[in-house]
């Protein structure tokens, strides 16, 4: 039960290795005579109950659970929050025995990278043993969020049949589901309040699930469904927007056109965050048509402060949204092919800014004109609309340095380019103190200044220098091992680190393993790191919640002796493809984790667990 | 700044800047693309040594890219394709005249891959010489132009924008004789 506590707790400073048996210090209150009676624990347990239900962070209740065995129990009946960074870390069951009254669950599975096809997609992080367990011991659950995970349409029908309460579905990158599950959350959730699918991969079963709403008012405050590449019903979606007077975040997929898109707004101006759909007309207009007011349907919106979509768009529309700029917090252009010109007369009444996704077909310009305006800037990204190594990109220092002339209160950055210099970077790093993620992908690889044909490291040494409160960084372009001696240094806070094509040597590895205490989450691909760097971090590795080490310099033995040195962690080694045959030696990706239930039972074949 | 049309003739011809290898930094050939003299040849050359001998037995992937590099996702990725290819449903095609032909052709724009695969298609249809572009001067010295009317109806060199912008807003191309295009290519 010790072990438990310790590996609990996400995060944080504290946490113990699980070999230290920790034993319950607290207050023994009854241990001393019989003077005090069971009553007084009785008093001081809910006393215990009614205080700790004030406390919401998962780490502020990670510390309280570790103080005595009173305290464990008393925070374990009164978390209502769930947050389970790692869905193999811990099994479902484990979860919940502890943890008895949970409303809300935040469940994460499959690594970032296998996004980018590293691994096989079968690789595992499956909904239905949580659905299942969840199902018959957290009736009164509400809120679900799940990120990379295999969710099927027979788990969203569990799903909906098990909560009565529930009223919050949040899908991240998730995929194995289709418009039939979809169907299933729709029609038997009453009290569905936010139904919310971002980046996921839905499965078109031609099931019109839009209508399988149920017919009268709905709860309905955010309905989000861009990534659900299906056709709907669109006379289905009006009434359903008509019927749900609480809606206040909606977002369209591609399916729904610019017209449509009009109808709906005038239903529903009461709107603060909308996505477009596609913002061209079904078919073409000819000069003189009649067309609908765009312009005062967006200028109805007085609420909104969010806007995004844009698929498709059709840049004679963009002035529509003129009305609105003034008050936008967030805009999302990144599924629109814009140029400078057509971005500058939008952006310039965007005082009030402080999120901007855009496609790097604004070229520096653009950035210029964003610079120029959104002086509340706090997250830029930048996204490619040639994604390849030796594509055109229009974006480069130029406007990076622009950026951080201008937007000094900026805290996130993600930024696609194939040229950069040092003395940009270094530049943001002194303007932009307050950044607290930083990520740049120069796209050719081993790129070095373009100016100088130096490495990048200076660049990004600077800004682990300087932003102290850095917490997330993503490097590239050509770096030696004294750029990782930098971030070893300065990178104190750095609790996410992404590596791709750079370094020299074992060094690199050693100085961030041995140097940042505070290192969680760490993926790296195509570097010449071995198994003695890997061996440097033994120290560590409990404190993380991955390790991601793809196309490095690592051999099967060598991790190996990770696995035999350190028990609680889950060693797999995978093949890149599914068709090969695990071979000897030979692995693509080693992706180790810290876990209270050992291997896993539901490992595909191409998986390896040592 | 280099133009698209520039950097594809010289990856024509290097094929090994496009194979797919899982070697390491410093054994990789692409390096040799860029100016390799100024670099501190010392701390790559550290790393040159053994090729992860296992490694090599990898074949490569068909693909000239290496897999999941850039760290976009497919479905970024393919949410931007998807706007290319529904333009006019399964292909993209456009009409093509040229100045003193008797009749037009229709090519399809999603074939091509650059302004380079384009131009050469062009010239092999209409059996002209259409020569180098600049930014500067456009084609200027080539018998020929080719140009194009994008979406707001304006008629522009072929060349300019990116190829990913070109592709989506041309609407149809001409081919000018060289004469008549020096309006266009000197600005």
């Amino acid at each position: 039960m010790s072990e438990d506590r310790a590996e609990m707790s996400e995060d944080g400073g504290e946490s113990s290795s699980p070999s230290s048996a920790t034993k319950p210090r607290g207050c023994d209150v009854s241990g001393g005579g019989d003077y005090l009676s069971p009553s007084a624990d009785q008093v001081l347990d809910n006393v215990l109950d009614n205080v700790l239900l004030f406390l919401t962070s998962r780490r502020d209740r990670n510390a309280a659970s570790l103080v005595s065995k009173s305290w464990w129990r008393a925070e374990a009946l009164t978390r209502e929050e769930l947050f389970i960074g790692n869905c193999y870390a811990v099994s479902p069951r484990r979860v919940t025995e502890r943890f008895r009254r949970v409303r809300a669950v935040t469940l994460k599975g499959k690594p970032r990278f296998a996004d980018f096809n590293l691994m096989p997609p079968n690789w595992g992080a499956h909904f239905a043993p949580w659905v299942a367990a969840m199902g018959h011991r957290y009736r009164a659950l509400e809120k679900l969020c799940l990120k990379r995970m295999r969710v099927k349409d027979e788990d969203l029908e569990l799903l909906a049949r098990s909560f009565p309460c529930f009223k919050e579905l949040v899908l991240v990158c998730c995929d194995g589901f289709g418009t039939s599950g979809l169907a299933m959350v729709a029609s038997k959730c009453r009290q569905l309040r936010v139904l919310d699918l971002t980046e996921d991969d839905v499965i078109d079963d031609e099931v019109d699930w839009i209508s399988c709403f149920p017919e009268g008012e709905t709860s309905l405050e955010s309905l989000i469904f861009d990534c659900v590449d299906c056709l709907i019903d669109f006379e289905a979606l009006e009434q359903l927007v008509t019927r749900s007077p609480s809606l206040k975040k909606l977002r369209l997929n591609r399916y729904v056109n610019i017209g449509q898109l009009y109808r709906l707004m005038i239903q529903a101006p009461q709107l603060t965050h909308l996505g477009t759909g596609s913002f061209s007309p079904s078919e073409i207009v000819a000069q003189g048509d009649q067309e609908p007011d765009y312009v005062s349907a967006f200028a109805a919106c007085r609420s909104l402060v969010c806007l995004s979509g844009f698929r498709e768009i059709t840049s004679d529309y963009l002035p529509a949204i003129y009305p609105v700029c003034a008050n936008l917090t967030s805009l999302n252009f990144s599924y629109a092919n814009i140029s400078a010109e057509q971005l500058i007369p939008v952006i310039r009444h965007c005082h009030k800014l402080q999120i901007l996704w855009v496609l790097d077909s604004v070229c520096d310009e653009g950035l210029h004109a964003v610079a120029a305006t959104c002086k509340d800037l706090r997250e830029l990204r930048v996204f490619p609309v040639d994604a390849r190594e030796d594509g055109e990109a229009p974006v480069s220092d130029v406007g990076l340095l622009a950026i951080s002339e201008g937007c000094s209160k900026l805290q996130s950055i993600l930024y696609f380019c194939q040229r950069m210099t040092n003395a940009a970077v270094i530049a943001m790093s002194k303007n932009c103190p307050d950044i607290v993620v930083f990520r740049l992908c120069i796209m050719g690889r081993h790129q070095p200044d373009h100016i100088t044909d130096e490495p990048m490291d200076e660049g990004f040494g600077a800004i682990v220098k300087n932003c102290k409160k850095l917490t997330r960084l993503a490097v590239s372009g050509l770096l030696t091992d004294r750029a990782f001696s930098y971030i070893g240094q300065y990178g104190k806070l750095v609790r996410t680190l992404s590596v791709a094509f750079a370094g020299n040597s074992d060094m690199g590895l050693k100085y961030v393993l041995e140097g940042c205490p505070r290192l969680q989450k760490l993926e790296i691909r195509d570097s010449p790191f071995g198994d003695s760097a890997l061996h440097s971090g033994l120290h560590h590795y409990y404190n993380m919640r991955f390790l991601w080490m793809s196309s490095c310099k690592l051999t099967r033995q060598g991790c190996k002796e990770i696995a035999q040195r350190l028990p609680r962690l889950v060693v797999e080694v995978i093949n890149g493809s599914e068709e090969d045959e695990m071979e000897d030696d030979f692995f693509d990706v080693l992706y180790m984790y810290r876990s209270l239930e050992g291997p896993r039972a539901d490992a595909p074949r191409f998986v390896t667990i040592l | 700044m280099e133009t698209q049309i520039m950097s594809c003739e010289s990856d024509d011809l290097n094929l090994k800047a496009t194979e797919l290898r899982l070697g390491l930094p410093g054994t990789d050939p692409a390096l040799e693309k860029q100016s390799s003299n100024k670099r501190a040849l010392s701390e790559i050359d550290s790393c040159s040594d053994a090729k992860n001998g296992e490694q090599d037995r990898r074949a490569p992937p068909a693909k000239g890219q290496v897999v999941g590099w850039p760290p976009v996702r497919s479905y970024r990725k393919n949410c931007l394709q998807q706007k290319k290819s529904e333009t006019d449903g399964s292909g993209m095609y456009v009409k093509v005249s040229m100045d003193g032909a008797p009749y037009l052709r229709k090519i399809d724009l999603k074939v091509y891959q650059s302004y380079l695969d384009l131009l050469k298609a062009l010239q092999n249809m209409f059996k002209c010489t259409i020569g180098v572009y600049t930014e500067r001067e456009g084609y200027n010295g080539s018998d020929y132009a080719p140009t194009y009317e994008d979406k707001e109806g304006d008629w522009m060199l072929v060349g300019d924008v990116p190829w990913e912008m070109f592709v989506t807003s041309c609407k149809r191309l001409r081919i000018m004789k060289g004469s008549e295009a020096k309006g266009l290519g000197c600005l």
